[in-house]
């Protein structure tokens, strides 16, 4: 299924597969790339895309985008989605570069946007706090002013690839006694000051991607804040509405699923019963996909005619994290008893794995996947805005 | 991808929501389907009077060339407004059968009368235990001079006590169950040899089992050539009745949500409680999804695309299940009432019933989804 596409932007499309094709790293290509490349190694299709001027298709052309129209921007997403490139970090790029632009000051644009886009800098997101999953406004992290800094301390956590991270833009309290929401300011924090510690978190299936980061009397000085303070919270919302856009995540789902059916074919004898149950359920999960992406391409069609989309990335969030966790734990069903052998993390070649090499990473992608629907706002939360915004409940 | 109606579609859509609204609303529905025929002689010429019955044909056979977009649009509405009125039966089914493998004769002779309103059609493939496989045919039919005669019987036929014709499948050669060797016939309804006994749908409609002994027909097209004209007849008609769906899901989720926001329970509307709310929003995701899928088909249906067949098995298959969940909710949430034949709740997801099992319901569907895509 395509967009229609003007000539231009099917000439657009047909450059940005070629450039795929001929610029994406070959060491880039590991069984898992979300766990198995060093920080270097993750971002070098980063600064390839930065030298073409592709690495932030959402920002404006001033700051540094390459100002595309709505449909380019997707069928930009779609071709890189498509052809399984890792996505920029989008910390950096998505979350906090246009929250940067958006509402910082001139000289943060010019001391932050840059390495931004270069990748220089590698950002991680100080949202969450022990205690505060789903309900952010109960953020105790605090900031106290003391002269021309604020001293910060608190703990936040699920902070993901704060390992690798230069800075990272947290939430703090700087009003207690205000309501929940207007007391919070949105601070940038250098990762390198005095009185920050990172410590992992490995999650069920091995991989050390979140942590831990606590802040014991840091300084971080008053030029770091963003806007307001105690605007905060209007930022964060801002930032987390660009969290949750292009969640449908078509391409990895299609790839999967092809994936999905040569293991089937592998694994399982065609006069097997498993095997006709297996087909139905792979059908299902297909169209699921066709009937996101086809939502999908209506609703891009309708924002290029200047129709707001409303929530609807909250839908593509819902369905695009179920689908993606079925196709995981049916991956994971087809291969087997091999289903019971888990990589040892960190990985290394050296580690023995039982079975075909298409299945050694089953077991960690259907581990991993269950947090689809949890971050990002849970699906739960995502039912709640579209209770709210599209059905007015 | 998203269908910007052009402005004749846009057109269409009103006057079809005009005409409805003001003539077919739930009440003047209900003594339609009370009345001794069970369908409106009056409502189909007014659908005729407004050119629904001329929209999908092409221009040249006298239509208005709309294709299979119209058809959509049209459906959709239908089944906002659960009409009973053979209108897939007689224009998109046998109007269509006939638009494409009709002669000259048979094309000037039966498509004016149908677009006029003046004749109603079905089709007749379905036979006891032959479940969903258009190839499962026992009826015969042997030359007999120019015409054709056939013997056999069809079962569950909607739409055959309104009727004026029928096109009929008939095996010419082979053995049951061949794809080749079937071929299709026009029979008059009235015809020597023809038993009907009529019954009650479960939407309402009226349906009946057939008995052929030795009834005259003429050919349909070619002989030998019927199973692969019925296999596109069925993707047209599941982009209708998928349309047809999908108004009914659009009905049956604003009558709930607006129900969920006026009915009290422990002194709070019910609308306020959680597990109703992502209920709802579960059966919204549903619609959107299903109405996404409706257009994409009937895109690809109007632009004649490659592999329609497996892309209209998945349209069934999943608009069928959505259909089922949203049908199954809204009688859920409407509690009591939802169960009431008073109510329209009830009556929607009727339609939907009816609809998943025509054509073949989403089970069979889902397996001739992935045998396709096996095969690909």
């Amino acid at each position: 299924m395509e967009l229609a596409l003007s000539p231009e932007d099917a000439a657009f499309r047909d450059e940005v597969r070629s450039f795929i094709a001929e610029n994406y790293p070959t060491e880039m290509r590991v069984p898992n790339p979300e766990t198995d490349l060093t920080k270097e190694q993750s971002l070098l299709w980063h600064r390839i895309l930065h030298k073409k001027g592709w690495i932030a298709p959402l920002w404006p052309k001033e700051y540094g985008g390459p100002g595309w129209s709505i449909t380019r921007r997707f069928v930009f997403e779609q071709e890189t989605s498509r052809a399984g490139t890792l996505p920029p970090l989008a910390f950096s790029v998505t979350m906090v570069g246009p929250v940067i632009y958006t509402f910082g000051n001139e000289a943060q644009k010019k001391k932050f946007l840059p390495r931004i886009l270069s990748g220089e800098d590698w950002w991680c997101q100080g949202y969450s706090e022990p205690g505060s999953g789903s309900d952010l406004a109960t953020v105790r992290t605090k900031a106290v002013r003391d002269g021309d800094h604020y001293i910060v301390n608190g703990h936040k956590t699920w902070t993901t690839l704060a390992q690798h991270a230069d800075w990272i833009f947290c939430l703090v309290r700087t009003d207690p006694n205000a309501k929940p929401q207007s007391g919070i300011s949105f601070l940038l924090i250098d990762m390198k000051s005095p009185g920050v510690t990172v410590r992992p978190i490995i999650t069920i299936d091995g991989s050390h991607e979140v942590n831990d980061v606590f802040l014991e009397n840091v300084r971080v000085p008053v030029e770091n804040l963003i806007g307001e303070e105690n605007k905060g919270w209007t930022y964060a919302k801002f930032l987390l509405g660009n969290e949750r856009t292009s969640m449908a995540g078509i391409g990895r789902s299609t790839r999967y699923i092809n994936k999905l059916k040569q293991i089937v074919e592998a694994e399982i004898p065609p006069d097997d019963p498993t095997h006709l149950d297996f087909q139905r359920e792979i059908a299902l999960v297909e169209l699921d996909v066709l009937a996101l992406e086809a939502t999908e391409l209506r609703v891009v069609a309708q924002m290029a005619r200047g129709i707001d989309p409303g929530p609807a990335a909250s839908l593509f969030k819902i369905r695009g994290t179920e689908i993606f966790q079925k196709i995981t734990e049916l991956t994971h069903r087809a291969i087997g008893n091999h289903g019971l052998a888990l990589r040892e993390q960190p990985t290394s070649a050296n580690h023995f794995m039982p079975g075909p090499e298409y299945g050694h990473t089953a077991s960690e992608k259907y581990l991993n996947s269950r947090k689809l629907s949890i971050y990002g706002g849970s699906n739960e939360i995502q039912r709640n805005i579209i209770a709210k915004a599209v059905l007015g409940l | 991808m998203d269908i910007q109606f052009t402005e004749e579609q846009e057109l269409l859509r009103s006057s079809v929501q005009r005409l409805l609204r003001d003539q077919y609303d739930f009440e003047a529905r209900r003594k339609i389907v009370a009345d001794e025929q069970g369908f409106s002689r009056r409502q189909w010429e007014a659908f005729a009077e407004l050119g629904l019955l001329a929209a999908p044909f092409a221009e040249d056979a006298g239509g208005l060339g709309g294709g299979p977009l119209s058809t959509m649009i049209i459906a959709h509405e239908f089944g906002r407004h659960l009409v009973v009125e053979p209108f897939v039966e007689t224009v998109v089914l046998a109007g269509g059968l006939i638009e494409r493998l009709g002669d000259a004769a048979q094309k000037q002779g039966f498509i004016p009368d149908i677009i006029e309103g003046k004749k109603i059609w079905t089709l007749a493939w379905t036979e006891k235990g032959g479940r969903f496989d258009l190839a499962d045919v026992t009826t015969t039919a042997r030359r007999e001079g120019e015409d054709y005669v056939l013997s056999g019987g069809k079962t569950a036929v909607i739409a055959a006590p309104w009727a004026d014709y029928l096109v009929v499948s008939a095996r010419t050669s082979g053995s049951r169950k061949d794809h080749g060797g079937v071929s299709l016939f026009v029979v008059d309804r009235r015809a020597t040899g023809i038993d009907l006994r009529s019954f009650k749908t479960i939407d309402g409609r009226r349906a009946a089992e057939i008995n052929l002994r030795n009834v005259r027909g003429q050919l349909l097209g070619k002989e030998g050539e019927g199973v692969a004209a019925l296999e596109a007849c069925r993707d047209r008609a599941i982009g209708a009745l998928c349309a047809e769906a999908v108004g009914a899901m659009a009905e049956l989720n604003s009558a709930t949500l607006e129900y969920s926001k006026t009915r009290k329970q422990f002194g709070a509307t019910i609308g306020s409680f959680q597990v109703l709310q992502h209920r709802m929003v579960d059966m919204f995701i549903a619609h959107q999804e299903a109405l996404s899928l409706m257009q994409h088909l009937n895109l690809s249906i109007s632009d004649g695309e490659a592999g329609l067949s497996r892309l209209a098995s998945g349209a069934k298959t999943k608009i069928g299940y959505a259909a089922k969940f949203v049908a199954e909710q809204a009688v859920q949430l409407h509690g009591g009432m939802g169960m009431t034949d008073e109510l329209n709740v009830g009556h929607y997801f009727k339609r939907i019933s009816s609809i998943n099992i025509q054509f073949g319901d989403p089970a069979f569907h889902v397996l001739r989804y992935a045998r396709f895509g096996a095969a690909a």
